[in-house]
Order: structure tokens, then sequence, then C-alpha cells
């Protein structure tokens, strides 16, 4: 008997294929317009002023010297702000511009629109602001402190968060305890910062074309600033040269559209390096401190934590990232008793947000480096002691919120050990490129020590916490052509890819076109917390499946048959009573639909003072085994291998997924070993790629990933979320190889607990050794 | 004052095409001049200081950041960028199929440098091509789909000429 179901692989381009983007040959060739590449006729260039101080009183802006420079053309402060004057994600504490405090170095104060770049830097030059200055708040601990004064009216905690469970009087036969930091982070999309904002020709609105991840939320912040209503303020997606958590927060979106608006011209305005670092929120930096207890045999018995996450001047989605964090403190493994404490302050350093990982990457380096000392104490080895611990759908978390997702911890585990470690050919001087420091023939191979690592965790998918979260998607047909509108911010992931995939699996049509990504259709919510294929991809398949229904009906009417009777193979539509099969190519000729639906995920909770609550929607594993090799004197680090088993679900496209997990593996390496922007007195000391340092391909290690497929059965499609867990975790595999490499050389080191790490702290362990 | 608008001109030789470039500043970089008085947005500007190798050119067949060039100092030489391959070179082709592309925004300069790697070298090793490539930063893909789109093409090369 035949298969009646749906055999996916029969339509040319369908789920679990990998068919090109659409968009890849344009972007080969240069053709591609990314926000940066757009202009207009009559176009204006707009610059903003930034503040120079950490904190300070403006006691006046003197803009004459420079609108008396010939080409300028306005100047805007916070005074032509005709709406609401400030905007936010969570709460509206930002101001467009600074009115009367500036909170952080790099605040805007005003901005400048003039015929060229030239004559804006002139203008910015040109303006006159006085300032107090007023003393700085830069220590994240202090400003929990009751006694520190406010410095914004909204206080200095943005948020405190306990998670509190079981018996507290709990005492494991093996403790381990220590403190753990994470430096911030840079998303460094490649990308910068653009807009190009078109006012119509009676003034009334604008259009905005702008990188962002999220349309419709910008949309709501921008028109309110603007005092305009939404219908009057259209966003559309203009090229995204990547975001990783930077675009969910407004940049320069109301000051390019207060510029056109003021003077009636198409103005652009668009970062540079330098001004991006200071444009976009960061990775939280975050101070933790852990105590594991756990029985002789390595079983945990309770978890204590501390969060302090420097949230920086303003709020943005401080809050959200807290409640990561200490939600996950336990990581992928089983704790019934928790005392979790968390708080996200306010400082006078950079606003701090999303970025891939959001409050979980922080969480995830401290309690993988707590389960390193655990196995050390118990001696055991680093997998076995999360083998023993490992979580299995059906477990109950910390918040007391059950695991209804699939939870194949113990399957990652078992894969992590199963893979074949890389040979040693490198580290020779016949290999100069295997060496740690590379060709640069700073590195003596018999220096060189190689180190084995692993990290596991566990990650929320979607929005948290009651939030509304859904997407929006259109399906129409047309002459056989299946037309698919959405406001899902494309940023470089591929949904643009998959969406035409999963039309033709549901409609048996081949021919998918994508209408622009706009907000003529409802929001498709963010393009983050590895959501959209979930949400995105559920509205799209909805609204399929809905058209779907309405040709079974169709046919079914026309044959005076049950509905039901059909089913799409491949790309024929199948009466199962008879057998008979026509081409849905054929069956919808003449015939028109059009729907539009939006998908939501199951509510959640907010969590309550203790911490407890079914706060997230669902949640996807992942294990990274890192293989490094150490000199062990200058403390350089080559990555010589990063091996992953992830929980996907079921992979849609299995070439994007692979490409999910290696870009996020690079992340996650750079996290461990170079990336941190350094800030003295709240001023960014390496706001460029000359001194922010990302992987470049010689720092890359070829990625060994196996997928686990096991769809998750409340997932559409079954498909997880694959964007987030590839850097969570592989920041500590890396740590812990280091680790294992200094151990290795002398017998034991102190235990690393920062990163990113600096040879310094690999060095200094040989210099200690030296002094004995 | 300085009329900073001092008539300046001069002329390029960009995709084989002699091209006017007129009303610049004397300081503009030849990014700036491709993308601003050009036209041509192939090369993409990310780092404004040789890191990122995002505007990568061919300067008379040599790979260079176009950002740390004067475009009046090249008047005499030929500039090739993205858009001058043609389209479609198997280059280009295999970044597109083995998922070398994300966001795209290093795209353009990763295919110059690749294109002139295979130049200088028809059949780099991994370690060469990893070497070569090291100036063009990629924040999306973590390079390994890069990796293999250049391997790609060297394979293919290597049976059309057997």
């Amino acid at each position: 008997m035949s298969d009646l179901g749906v055999r996916e692989s029969s339509v040319a381009g369908g789920l679990g294929q990998s068919p090109v983007r659409p968009d890849g040959i344009a972007k080969s060739e240069g053709a591609y317009e990314f926000s940066s590449d757009l202009s207009a006729d009559n176009m204006l260039i707009g610059k903003t002023l930034r503040s120079p101080h950490q904190h300070a009183r403006i006691v006046s802006i003197n803009t004459a010297p420079a609108l008396a420079i010939s080409g300028v053309h306005r100047i805007i402060t916070a005074q032509d702000v005709p709406g609401k004057p400030t905007y936010g994600l969570i709460s509206s504490d930002q101001p467009v511009f600074a009115a009367d405090v500036v909170r952080y170095i790099g605040e805007p104060i005003a901005a400048v629109v003039a015929d060229d770049e030239e004559i804006c830097a002139r203008a910015i030059d040109a303006i006159e602001v006085s300032y107090e200055v007023l003393p700085a708040l830069a220590d994240a601990r202090l400003a929990k402190d009751p006694n520190t004064p406010s410095i914004h009216p909204d206080g200095n905690v943005i948020r405190e968060q306990n998670v509190i469970t079981g018996d507290l009087n709990a005492v494991g036969d093996v403790i381990v305890e220590d403190h753990y930091s994470i430096g911030m982070q840079d998303q460094a999309f490649l990308g910068l910062e653009s807009a190009l904002a078109i006012p119509d020709e009676d003034g009334a609105g604008v259009e905005c074309h702008v990188a962002t991840q999220w349309l419709h939320e910008d949309l709501g912040q921008v028109a309110a600033c603007l005092d305009l209503p939404e219908s009057a303020v259209r966003l559309v997606l203009g090229g995204v040269g990547g975001a990783f958590g930077g675009r969910e927060d407004l940049s320069l979106q109301v000051h390019v559209c207060l510029l056109a608006l003021a003077t009636g011209r198409p103005v652009k305005m668009h970062y540079s390096r330098s001004e991006s670092f200071l444009g976009h929120v960061h990775r939280h930096p975050a101070e933790i401190w852990m105590r594991h207890h756990a029985t002789s045999e390595g079983i945990l018995v309770k978890i204590e934590a501390e969060f302090v996450f420097d949230g920086g001047a303003y709020a943005s989605t401080s809050s959200a990232v807290l409640v990561n964090a200490v939600t996950h403190a336990q990581g992928p493994y089983r704790c019934e008793n928790a005392d979790v404490k968390g708080i996200a302050v306010r400082t006078n350093n950079l606003p701090c947000g999303a970025m891939r990982g959001f409050g979980v990457v922080q969480a995830c380096f401290a309690h993988e480096r707590q389960m390193d000392l655990l196995a050390q104490a118990c001696g055991l080895d680093p997998l076995e002691i999360r083998r023993r611990n490992a979580m299995s759908t059906g477990d109950r978390l910390i918040t007391g919120q059950v695991v209804e997702s699939v939870a194949p911890v113990s399957d990652i585990i078992e894969g992590l050990s199963r893979m074949p470690f890389p040979e040693r050919a490198g580290a020779t001087e016949e290999h100069p490129y295997e060496l740690p420091g590379g060709a640069g023939n700073t590195t003596r191979p018999d220096d060189v020590v190689r180190g084995i690592g692993y990290g596991l965790s566990i990650k929320n998918l979607m929005y948290s916490e009651a939030f509304d979260d859904y997407s929006t998607a259109r399906c129409q047909v047309r002459n056989g052509v299946v037309t698919l509108k959405f406001a899902t911010a494309e940023v470089g992931q591929g949904f643009i890819t998959i969406a035409p995939q999963i039309a033709r699996s549901t409609l048996g049509l081949e021919e998918v076109e994508l209408d622009v990504i706009d907000t003529n259709v409802g929001s498709a919510g963010s393009t983050s917390a590895s959501r959209q294929t979930w949400m995105s991809g559920g509205a799209v398949e909805a609204a399929c499946l809905r058209v779907r229904e309405l040709v079974y009906q169709h046919v079914a009417t026309a044959e005076g048959v049950d509905p039901l009777v059909y089913t799409i193979d491949g790309t024929e539509l199948v009466n199962t009573s008879t057998g008979a099969r026509r081409p849905m190519a054929e069956v919808v000729v003449g015939l028109e639909f059009d729907e539009e639906v939006e998908y939501r995920h199951r509510p959640t909770v907010p969590l309550n003072e203790d911490g407890q609550g079914d706060c997230h929607t669902a949640f996807a594993f992942v294990g990274h085994r890192a293989v490094v090799d150490v000199d062990i004197e200058l403390g350089l680090v080559r990555v010589v291998e990063m091996s992953t088993v992830q929980d996907v679900g079921r992979a849609l496209n299995p070439l994007s997924v692979t490409g999910q997990i290696e870009g996020g593996i690079a992340q996650g390496l750079g996290l461990a070993l170079m990336e941190e922007i350094i800030q003295r007195d709240g001023r960014i000391m390496n706001p460029s790629f000359t001194d922010y340092l990302i992987p470049t391909i010689a720092d890359m290690p070829p990625v060994v990933a196996e997928l686990i497929e096991i769809p998750d059965p409340q997932a559409p499609m079954g498909a997880k979320g694959v964007g987030e867990p590839p850097t969570i975790s592989s920041t500590p595999a890396v740590i812990a190889a280091i680790q294992d490499a200094m151990n290795t050389a002398y017998g034991s080191a102190p235990h690393l607990r920062r990163v990113p790490l600096q040879p310094s702290d690999v060095a200094k362990t040989v210099n200690a050794r030296l002094g004995d | 004052m300085t009329n900073i608008h001092d008539e300046r001109h001069f002329e390029l030789t960009v995709n084989g095409e002699r091209r006017q470039v007129v009303d610049v500043y004397p300081g503009e970089s030849l990014l700036t001049v491709l993308r601003d008085r050009l036209g041509l947005t192939g090369a993409k500007g990310a780092c404004e200081e040789g890191e990122c190798g995002s505007c990568s050119v061919l300067l008379d067949g040599n790979l260079v950041c176009s950002c740390l060039v004067l475009a009046a100092s090249a008047t005499q030489s030929s500039v090739v960028t993205v858009e001058g391959l043609g389209g479609a070179t198997d280059v280009q082709t295999a970044f597109v199929e083995c998922g070398a592309i994300q966001c795209g925004f290093c795209t353009p300069g990763l295919i110059m440098a690749a294109t002139n790697l295979l130049e200088r070298s028809p059949e780099p090793p991994t370690d060469e091509i990893r070497e070569a490539l090291a100036g063009n930063l990629c924040r999306c893909t973590g390079y390994g789909r890069i990796v293999e789109a250049v391997q790609t093409v060297i394979a293919q090369r290597g049976q059309g000429a057997s």
C-alpha cells in the first residue's frame, strides 16, 4: 500500500532540504541593497552629537555656530521631539535626546542634518554644549547599595529576582563555590546601523527603511516619539547586515525620521564602527557567585547563587535578561533545592540589553565552571558528573515549571562521549599555522599542551513571563503562485529560505514568492530568542494550512465528497478513498485565496517573588566539546576543534542549521578568548575592529556537529529554535579545555573564572610555579 | 574660510570603464568614491580602517582594502570591484550553494579575496585558505561554509582541468 502521508522530499525545495537563499545570488554579486546602500534623490545626511561625559548636567546648548556653516540645514535637540520624549523596549526610560542630564558617554544630545557627511562632522564639532559634570556611578555593586544616590528617576535597581525552592537548609557532602565574571561583549554585526527616512509629500507622515530586528516594535516607539498615528509611519526592512540582539532597541530610528520631517527631504543616517559601539546595547557584564552542594556520588543537592548584572544607564531588556539568568542557574541538571538571588542595576556605563543567549550565557559560564569543580571534588570525569545529573523531559525546574519540551540531555552527553578526538598532527615547527601563536614564530612546540573541555546548556525559546508573543503571516494563492507576506526581520538567519519551504511542503505548490518585509501586515515579533522558526514559521504554516483547507473544501464541493478524504502528497492532491491524484498546480488554476493568521505560543506567567511559575514557553538543549592547544608559557590558545551535539527538534533546513551552529560557536569562542569592550571611566578604550577582536577564519577551528532530531510535539513542524544554543555552552567548553591543559601541565592550576580569558591568566600560573 | 567644495575631479578606471569622478573632497577614500560618487555599493564599509576586509577590491590585480586607498592616488590603476566580476562566477556560485552567505555583508569582500587567492594559488591547502582569508571578518557563519565554498571551487576547477 502506498504511503499517503506527506512525503516532504517529493516537493523540490520543501522542508528538510537545503534550497539556496533567495537573496544569495544578489548578495554574492554585491547587488543586494543593505540599509547602508540606500539613497534617494535630494537626500541629506544626518549625524548625532553624543555626550563626552559619563554623568553630567547639561547647562546650555548653543547650536548657532553650527547652523552658520554653509550646507547645514537643521539641528534638533530634545525640545524638537514633538511626542514622547523617551523610548524603551520594556520601560520607556531612555531619552530620544538628553534634555537635562546625560547618563553615559555616547548618549545622544542633538542631531545635525546637512548636505554631506563632511559638513555634518564640522557642524557636530561646532555645537557648543556646556556641562556641569556629576559624580559617576560606574560600579554595579555600589548601584545596589540603597545609600548610593539615584542616577535616574526610576532608581538604580532595574529588577531584583530571586528563585527560591525546596529545603534551603539542605547541605551536601561536597560543596564547591567560586566567583565568576563575564566581560561586556559586543554583537559586532558587520552591517553598521543605518536608515533612510523619506517624508510624505504632505509632511504628514514618513517612511523609514531601517535595519532592525522588529519592525512593529520600532513602529510603536517611533510613532509615539514623533507624535504621529502609527498609520502615518511606515517601516520597511532595509537590508540587515547581522543583528545578534543589537538591533532590538531603537538607535537612530527616531532621529532620522525627525530630521526628514523637519527638512521635508529624504535623510540618511549611518553610524561608523566607533559610533556603533556607542549606539547599541551590549551583552551585560556580570558578577556571579555560585555554591553547589552535592552528595559524595556527585548528585546535586542544592544550588546557591548571586547574580549582579550591570544594565548601564537605561533599562532596555535588563529585567528579562536577569530573569533568564536566574531561571537557568541550574543548567540542564536536576536539582530540587535552590537559593538564587539576582539583581540588575543601573550605572553610568553603556546600556546593556539583548545579545544572542540573553542572560543564559552568563549563567551557563558559571554553572559549567562549577560542574567542573564539582567533578574534580568528587573525583569524577567531567562528562560523568553531567551524566549523573542530566535533566529529562518531565523534570521540574527550580522555578517549579515542568520541562515539557523534549530534553535529550543524556543523549547529548552520550553523543559527545562517542566523538573521536582530532589527531595531534599539529603543533610542530613544520606546521607553523597549527601553533597557538600562528605563523608568527612565537610559540615553541615544546610549550604546547593539549586540553579537552565540555559545556552543556539549556535555553528557553521565545518570550517569557506572560508576554503576548505572536507572529502574523499572510498566504495568498493566485495563478498557481503562492505569495507570503510577513514582517519577520530577515537579519541573515534565513527565515526567507525556510518560509517558502514551509509553503511548498504544506501546499504542494513549488512556486513561492515573498512580498516586501514591512509594517503593512501584522507584527511578527522580534527576530530574537531563537523564536522565528517556531513563531513566524508557525504563522506561515498556519496560513498555508488554512488555504489548504479551503482548497480541500472547494474540490470536495465540486466532487460531492467529504473534504477529509483529501491529503497532499508531494505536489499532488490525493483523494485517499479513491487514490486519484491531481497536481496541485492544476487544482488551483483559476482559484484565489488570501488568508492571514496570527500564531501564538502557549501562555506563560510572570514569576512570583520567589521566582516560581511557568514563565518560559519551551527549551532547547546543547552540548559542546572543545579541544585546545595552549602555549602554557605565553598563555596563547589555539582552538583545535569544536564538537557539538544539538537538540534541534527537526532540521527544517540542515544547511541553515549548520550555519547557525558554526556561527554561534564562533561568537562563543570569541567571548571565551578575545571579545570584551573595555571601559575606563565609562569611555570605551577599544571601539574599533583593531582593538575589539572578533574571531577570524584563522581563529575558528573545524566544527563537528551532530543533530538530535526528536520532533518536539509542541513546536510547529517539530522544529526548535537553533540560533542561541551554539553560543551559550561553547564558551565554558573552551575555558574548561584550557583549564584541562593547565592542569595537565602543572598537576593543578588556579580555577579559571573569568571570560574573556587573558594570556596572563595562564602565564601567571607559570610565573607562580617559577617562584616556588 | 576655505571653500570645501573646491572643484576637484579626476578619472578612475573601474571595471574596465573610465569613470569621471567630480566634486570630491581631496581626502576621499576609494571606498567612498566607489560607493557615494560612482554608485558602486558592492564594496561595503564596516570598520573604516582596513581590519574587516568588507571593502576589498582589486587594484591592478592586487587585493586591497579600498577604505585604505586614497581615491585620487588610483588614477593610473585598474580597479575591479565585485560588480566587475561579471556575475555567477564559480566562486560566487559556490558561496551561494555551500551556505557561505548569511547576512551577506562580508560576502563581496570575501568573494574578492577568494577570487584573488585562487588566481595566485590554484590549489591552496586548508591552512593557506585560512591564512589568505584571515583579513576578512564574517560575524554570521563561523567560516566553516566559506572554507567549504573555496574547496568546492578548487575541486570543480580540478575536475574541469583534467
